[in-house]
């Protein structure tokens, strides 16, 4: 079991790695500017943004699940184009659709939640627009990181768009959280709840690094 | 002499309602130009407009050789001339060291450090240098944003309510470091206020503003001693003024 242990260790840090990177590089500018800038369709943006983040994975899953089967809503693209089903690349699809709203939701709301005239000041101190805009989004770092621990938490103990997209094909597509859900309907109750550990060890200590990548900000 | 800045026509609105309407004025190089009035009277407007940080809805602000309006922009370089200290300063959650430093790596100034020591020392704080800004009381925050205004050597100075809720003591300091640096620099200043005393002793020229119009601007002993104006009188006297 520990070889194929550490490889559904690695998957899932894999694919929840891949799924966080990518919803971070788009929903912080996308959560930065929805909590700066005005334009129409602000609001809509926000409400989308908001009902985003209580999405139920499961309904994701099949969405990503009809998107991507061979009969499916983008069934007339290019099949080397799209991820495939029961692939890793599915899984990081959903699960990224997943953590996006929540990273940029969060990330909108510290936005939002910094002294309104600050930008203005920082402006009067000779910053440009683009300077102003990460001044705010630096002094919002630690909501911003909440934004991404946040969206990480909401994927590493995924369990349900993951099985449905990924299938939990052992030894392919299988991750801690499919392997717990696997052990638990085989009655191996010890392995499942030493996975379960292991979720628990993994998650505490992506949250430390986390928060180690953000320095004194704690402290002050 | 030719006027600094040059005003003509000026008028900012918000959502359709106006809140500034200035046919002309004129701000000259070296001068310290005060603005009274009630709150409301668009005051901070102004200094907004003459930082470049907001756009006028009508008319030009001519400032040295250009002209600039709602459709032309001065570029950053001619901005980073001109600095604003607002009532309520708002510091970056870092060190004091840092709060200074923003404007000056912003300019990539090659002596940031000796800058600082040597505005910290002006305002009082050299102490404070690596403290977190957000310990620092009302009037220290306030020194901190007069620092990383003037160290950045603004040719234009924009005061906006700077002592306001301030005890006397930080007033007394404040009034003090700018009286210094307009004599060390010859830094054009216009200070909002609604301390009369505070334009008394600082101002050259005075100007009441109300409802977003300019009702009287002179110069200081005739603004307060013989002013021209009934509601400039009325407003020297403490009464309400509509």
């Amino acid at each position: 079991m520990s070889g194929e242990l550490a490889e559904i260790i690695a998957l899932s840090l894999r694919v929840t790695g891949l799924a966080l990177l990518i919803s971070s590089l788009i929903g912080i500018p996308l959560g930065a500017i929805a909590g700066l800038k005005r334009f129409i369709g602000r609001r809509l943006l926000m409400a989308l943004l908001y009902t985003g983040m209580g999405f139920p994975p499961v309904v994701i899953g099949l969405f990503v699940y009809l998107l991507l089967s061979r009969n499916g809503w983008l069934s007339f693209m290019p099949a080397d184009v799209l991820p495939k089903l029961f692939t890793p690349s599915a899984m990081v699809l959903a699960q990224t659709i997943i953590s996006l709203p929540l990273v940029a939701g969060f990330t909108a709301a510290a936005v939002l939640g910094v002294d309104p005239s600050l930008r203005l000041q920082v402006r009067a101190l000779g910053a440009s627009e683009s300077q102003a805009a990460w001044a705010v989004l630096n002094e919002a770092r630690m909501g911003v990181l909440v934004a991404v621990i946040a969206g990480f938490g909401s994927i590493i103990s995924e369990v349900g768009a993951v099985m449905m997209v990924g299938g939990n094909i052992a030894g392919h597509t299988r991750l801690l959280t499919t392997a717990i859900v696997l052990e638990t309907s085989k009655g191996n109750f010890d392995l499942a709840l030493a996975l379960g550990g292991v979720l628990l060890g993994l998650s505490f200590l992506a949250n430390l690094a986390m928060l180690a990548l953000q320095g004194k900000s704690l402290d002050e | 002499m030719t006027p600094l800045y040059r005003i003509t026509g000026l008028t900012k609105e918000y959502n359709g309602r106006r809140v500034l309407d200035l046919p002309a004025l004129e701000i000259q190089s070296g001068e310290l130009l005060a603005l009274v009035g009630p709150s409301g009277a668009g005051k901070s407007t102004l200094l907004r407009l003459l930082n470049f940080l907001e756009l006028p809805s009508r008319g030009d602000i001519s400032f040295k050789d250009s002209t600039y309006n709602s459709g032309k922009q001065p570029p950053l370089d001619v901005r980073r001339t001109i600095t604003t200290v607002f009532q309520r300063p708002a510091l970056l959650k870092r060190s004091v060291f840092d709060n200074i430093a923003y404007g000056l790596r912003l300019r990539r100034h090659h002596a940031i450090r000796e800058a600082i020591t040597d505005i910290l020392g002006r305002v009082g704080l050299n102490d404070l240098a690596p403290h977190p800004a957000r310990t620092l009381s009302g009037g220290e925050a306030q020194r901190v944003a007069l620092a990383r205004a003037l160290c950045l050597q603004p040719e234009v100075l924009l005061l906006d309510e700077p002592t306001a809720n301030l005890d006397p003591y930080n007033i007394n300091l404040i009034e003090d470091i700018i009286q210094r640096h307009r004599a060390e620099t010859n830094a054009t200043v216009v200070l909002v206020t609604h301390n009369t005393f505070q334009a008394r002793r600082l101002a050259d020229r005075v100007g009441l503003m109300l409802n977003g119009s300019l009702v009287e601007l002179t110069g200081r002993d005739e603004f307060f001693e013989s002013p021209r104006d009934a509601r400039t009188r009325a407003f020297i006297a403490g009464e309400m003024i509509y």
